[in-house]
């Protein structure tokens, strides 16, 4: 394994209200462990998470923005998880060129009976993000907070 | 007081209380409430928190109330469970003294911090900012009120056997127009072709079809048989269903069930009703209490529905009911609320390579061996193997065929085939005393009135039971050999037998995949549909309006399936019987001073609930079809979408302060 960089890093995970939020619910009625490093926010669909909140996230001193919602195919509102993935392509594109690694933002598909696979998908995230330095756009904040 | 409310100027005034529960020690064992309830004192906004005990009781409930007319609060955070249990619960509290019920914001400390973390420290950190983040939400809250809709007062009942049959009866017998959806030609589903019920061993016929009957002669009924419901739209009280109909190239209102038909067709094909183990014809009547009572024309089968190719039925038809020129139609259906039982099929034996399986090799499934059973059936209800039609001596039945499995096959108990097995022992033992019955099982698992007493029967008539899964069943000249291995005793075993009875696992109908994908219903681990909530909400689907029961959740005896049925029934009688229900008003808004026209946002609702106001030359969303899922929000150029207490400014405000680190 690679060296410990960030041992405790901050995640904000935008989990859709059907389906992944649940999973979420599950994985605490069947008492699983996760690391408390991860902050989530719940959206109608995966489809509400508009581009700039993970922009904001990374702005405001997140290392790693989860984003998780319904199956494609299950969306409750039918389409709204394809528009998450269409967006979710350019939203790397652009966090790579803004020098941010594409691996602190992740989309991953969790139904409401996956609690396995969300205990899995946060405590993998979480392991990962220690390896990698703080997320480079911290120092943004510092500056924006120092302005105010 | 009340009114005072509603002319409240900006955030700045908002009165916000925080409860904090305890949740007996569930959330107060990892989580020091009694010090988050004083630290929330001093976020902006918050003028109240309190922790309690059990927040949902009658007493923490009132207590809750007595708070917010005592602070004059406008808006709540409950910090406890999910959302999904209590949300209704405290919105209720404070709406009934006056707070609107969308400024009540539910923390969820319990599933998402208290059960799943361990460290008391950790977690009360982080219990402390999810609240942060709801009273930021809060803040921005506005008092919305719901948007009524008018009810269609009509119901959709998907499957027709003894679940949907249930259904749609008992919505008939309170006043609702019902259609009932059939996939096949004829209703009844799985329960027309068992034999004899346990535990009473009542004849299934004799009980399944005055209920078959009372549909088809019923006035509030329409049955439409051979076809599926291939697409929804709309919402509650208002889907818009469209049925896919195939020809049935028989009209049954001229149908005089005269058999002329059958005694010309040339075809004979293996009867599916019988489980492959008598003929058919291409015509035929599915049997004979089928409903609708008219024959049906296989379009598969047949030599071609062509007057140069055969034609033989059309041409022996007196009564003209025979019409080649049918052809499938679509018809649209506008109902309020729709119940799916699409029942289940029993899991594919041919992916068990150690099993031999086939009427050739006298191995059959325990569907296949109602039907000898039945005296309508093609033996005449006497037990003879298919492949000689001799009497079998020895008889072996294996219980869980593809089930309990889970490196294999299915993971779960198909929880009745523990009792139809000893059914089936003991209807052969009856027939046929002398008859050699063993039974090979891995638990016994007989739960319900009357069950256990009946697996006791079939062992006092001489059924032996082996504790033990047969490790391979294989054809030997005209025996089938069993070897297992008994885990009682540990002895290897091999038996020589006639007939082969397995009991497969019970498994969705193979078209819940398509289904659930038409209504959005969705499934659980192995393909079944699901339950809003396997204890609360047994029969609500998580689409609102959608209700499913029977053996599409899992798998059910009949009694079950009748229980499911009527409580399906009820939950849609619920909906229907008010003329108007209320649609939630978190929709989406456009700003119409920052709304450019591009119509970005009306290719993406799914539920073209964006048009556009080409006088205006902006976006307007109709509220009625918007589904709140802010789709359209995350994607306007012009930010001029937003959706109401839902907005970027409220996402951004949780953001910014679930990252914000404490100055310590
Ligand atoms: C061998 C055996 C013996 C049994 N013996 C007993 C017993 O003795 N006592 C007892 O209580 N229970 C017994 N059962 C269980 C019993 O069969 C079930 O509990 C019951 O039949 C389930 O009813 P259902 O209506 O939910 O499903 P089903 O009977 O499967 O009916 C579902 C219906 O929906 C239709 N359908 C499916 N998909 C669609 C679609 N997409 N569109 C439209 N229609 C569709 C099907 O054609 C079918 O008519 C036995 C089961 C087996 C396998
Ligand atoms: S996307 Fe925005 S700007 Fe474009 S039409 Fe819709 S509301 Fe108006
Ligand atoms: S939020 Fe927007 S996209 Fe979603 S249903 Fe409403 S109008 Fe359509
Ligand atoms: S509702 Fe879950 S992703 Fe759309």
């Amino acid at each position: 394994m690679s060296e410990l960089l960030n041992p405790e890093p901050k995640v904000i995970a935008f989990l859709c209200k059907w389906c992944s939020s649940n999973a979420a619910d599950l994985a605490g009625v069947s008492r699983m462990k996760y690391p408390a490093n991860v902050i989530t926010i719940e959206t109608p669909c995966s489809g509400r998470v508009d581009p700039t909140y993970i922009f904001d996230a990374l702005s405001n001193g997140a290392d790693g923005v989860i984003v998780a919602g319904c199956h494609p195919g299950e969306c409750h509102y039918i389409t709204g998880n394809y528009k998450t993935l269409k967006r979710m392509v350019l939203v790397k594109e652009l966090a790579e060129q803004m020098g941010i690694e594409d691996e602190r933002i992740h989309l991953e598909w969790i139904s409401s009976s996956e609690a396995k696979k969300f205990v899995k998908t946060m405590t993998e995230f979480i392991e990962k993000l220690k390896h990698l330095p703080p997320n480079p756009l911290r120092n943004n904040r510092v500056a924006q907070e120092a302005k105010h | 007081m009340s009114q005072k409310k509603k002319t409240r100027e900006p955030e700045e005034a908002k009165r916000l209380g925080v409860f904090v529960c305890h949740c007996g020690k569930n959330i107060a064992a990892t989580v020091d409430v009694e010090n988050i309830a004083k630290e929330v004192t001093n976020l902006h906004g918050v003028v109240h928190a309190t922790d309690s005990h059990y927040l949902c009781s009658e007493p923490g409930q009132k207590a809750l109330q007595d708070d917010i007319k005592y602070h004059r609060l406008d808006g709540i955070i409950c910090a406890c469970c999910s959302p999904t249990l209590h949300e209704e619960t405290f919105r209720k509290a404070a709406s009934d003294v006056g707070v609107n019920k969308y400024e009540v914001e539910i923390a969820n400390i319990r599933e998402k911090c208290s059960w799943v973390h361990s460290d008391r420290e950790e977690a009360t950190e982080k219990a402390m900012k999810i609240i942060e983040t709801k009273v930021e939400k809060a803040l921005l809250n506005e008092a919305l009120t719901p948007i009524s809709v008018d009810v269609n007062r009509n119901a959709m009942v998907v499957g027709a056997g003894i679940t949907g049959i249930q259904a749609a009866l008992d919505l008939a017998n309170s006043g609702y127009h019902v259609y009932l959806i059939e996939q096949s030609p004829t209703i009844g589903g799985h329960m027309a072709q068992l034999s004899s019920t346990f535990p009473t061993l009542d004849c299934s016929q004799c009980i399944l079809s005055p209920k078959m009957s009372e549909i088809a002669h019923h006035d509030n009924v329409e049955l439409i048989t051979n076809a599926k419901l291939t697409g929804v739209t709309g919402f509650v009280g208002n889907f818009n269903a469209k049925v896919t109909k195939k020809p049935k190239f028989v009209i049954e209102e001229l149908c005089n069930l005269c058999d002329d038909c059958v005694t010309v067709c040339p075809v004979i094909v293996p009867n599916d009703f019988e489980g492959g183990l008598g003929p058919r014809k291409a015509i035929y009547l599915p049997f004979p209490q089928a409903v609708p009572s008219a024959y049906v024309l296989d379009i598969e089968n047949c030599l071609g529905i062509h007057p140069l190719v055969c034609s033989k039925c059309r041409d022996a038809c007196e009564q003209n009911a025979i019409n080649y020129d049918m052809k499938e139609e679509i018809v649209e259906l506008d109902v309020g609320a729709i119940v799916i039982a699409t029942g289940y099929d029993l899991y594919d034996i041919s992916k068990i390579s150690e099993y031999d399986f086939g009427p050739e090799v006298d191995v059959i499934d325990g569907l296949q061996f109602e039907r000898l059973l039945s005296s309508a059936g093609p033996t005449g209800g006497e037990v003879l193997r298919p492949s000689d039609h001799k009497k079998p001596e020895t008889v072996v039945f294996v219980q869980c065929v593809g089930s309990r499995d889970p490196e294999h096959h299915m993971a779960y108990c198909s929880k009745i085939c523990c009792t139809y097995t000893g059914k089936h022992a003991l209807l052969l033992k009856d027939q046929e005393p002398d008859t050699e019955v063993y039974i090979f099982y891995i638990d016994i698992r007989a739960a319900g009135r009357g069950y256990e007493e009946f697996i006791d029967r079939a062992q006092e008539m001489g059924v032996v039971y082996i504790r033990g899964k047969p490790s391979k069943i294989f054809r030997d000249g005209d025996k089938t050999i069993i070897w297992a291995a008994n885990t009682l005793t540990g002895e290897r075993l091999e038996v020589e037998a006639d007939l082969v009875v397995l009991a497969p696992a019970m498994i969705p109908s193979f078209d819940t995949k398509v289904l659930s994908g038409v209504t959005k219903c969705s499934l659980d681990e192995y393909g079944f549909f699901k339950e809003a909530h396997v204890k609360l909400k047994p029969v609500e689907s998580l689409v609102q309006g959608l209700f499913v029961a029977g053996a599409a959740l899992s798998p059910k005896d009949i009694p079950e399936c009748v229980s499911q049925g009527s409580a399906a029934a009820s939950k849609a009688i619920a909906l229907l019987s008010k003329p108007q229900l209320y649609h939630d008003p978190i929709v989406a808004l456009v700003n119409e001073q920052a709304c450019s026209g591009c119509k970005v946002c009306q290719s993406l609702c799914p539920y073209g609930a964006i048009s556009f106001d080409s006088v205006k030359n902006i976006s307007v969303v109709k509220e009625i079809l918007c589904q709140g899922c802010g789709t359209c929000a995350s994607a306007c150029p012009s930010q001029a979408l937003t959706l109401k207490n839902q907005t970027d400014k409220q996402i951004e405000n949780m953001i910014r302060i679930a990252l914000k680190t404490e100055a310590k």
